[in-house]
């Protein structure tokens, strides 16, 4: 019966966006993938992305200070000069989630970025860029933190 | 709303280098206020960047990205008087775009 049907569909809707909401439902390709975001050490963040374990390799650079005065505010880049390259991201090791950024590489843009995070102690930052076959290389960096940037 | 980002887009043989200021707390979910509950997370999750309205950027940050995000990226193929538009979405939900001409 048309009532029935039309209420059974509109209850579903509901459910499905209070469960969105909740976060049980996949999200689409455009929203945030939390799961790498929230991984525990670098290398649960790599798989997170589709990646398997990282090599390091000369082709991938990191650019970061040696000594960072303010840790809530140390520039990093990381650039790659591999073709196939799907991702770069940047990765603090010893922050309480190491990924800090990923940024898609396509052929519009220079796989070339550059931003500042927050560290919350001397650690090491790794720039890493995982190809379309999945392989992930990278190039690291012990970064010296005076102030710790996670505040308190 | 949050103040507008501040961007720089300058032509630079073929490519156009873009530089962004924005401005968001940030806040990561790790500090505490003065009576010790944890202030929620509060952070851009999603940039984009479209060049005369093709995207050309997509990238997620997460929480330790700084206070008052810096981020600087290269466009191919673009040149004087190209528009370059920024957007960011955060984890409320709240989004923001600007734009700007490469000079």
């Amino acid at each position: 019966m048309k009532t029935t049907r039309r209420q059974t569909l509109q209850q579903s809707a509901a459910v499905a966006a209070l469960l969105a909401t909740a976060g049980l439902l996949p999200r689409t390709a455009l929203a945030w993938t939390p799961a790498a975001f929230e991984a525990k050490t670098v290398a649960d963040a790599l798989k997170a992305m589709g990646a398997g374990a990282p090599v390091e390799s000369k082709d991938v650079t990191l650019t970061a200070p040696d000594i960072a005065e303010n840790g809530a505010v140390v520039p990093m880049g990381v650039a790659t000069t591999l073709a196939n390259v799907k991702l770069l991201a940047v990765l603090v090791e010893k922050n309480p989630s190491p990924l800090v950024a990923r940024f898609d590489v396509n052929e519009s843009v220079e796989p070339n970025f550059l931003t500042r995070a927050k560290m919350g102690q001397s650690s090491d930052v790794y720039a890493v860029a995982i190809t379309n076959d999945g392989k992930a290389l990278f190039s690291k960096k012990e970064v010296k933190v005076t102030l710790g940037g996670c505040g308190g | 709303m949050a103040d507008p980002m501040r961007i720089r887009a300058q032509a630079k043989g073929n490519d156009a280098v873009v530089r962004v200021l924005m401005s968001h707390e940030m806040e990561t979910g790790q500090r505490k206020d003065s009576s010790g509950k944890v202030i929620p997370a509060w952070h851009i999750t999603d940039v984009t960047a479209t060049h005369n309205g093709k995207p050309v950027l997509k990238a997620e940050w997460g929480p330790a990205v700084a206070k008052n995000p810096f981020m600087q990226f290269t466009v191919k193929g673009a040149k004087a008087g190209d528009k370059i538009a920024v957007s960011w979405k955060d984890n409320r939900g709240d989004t923001r775009t600007d734009e700007a001409t490469v000079s």
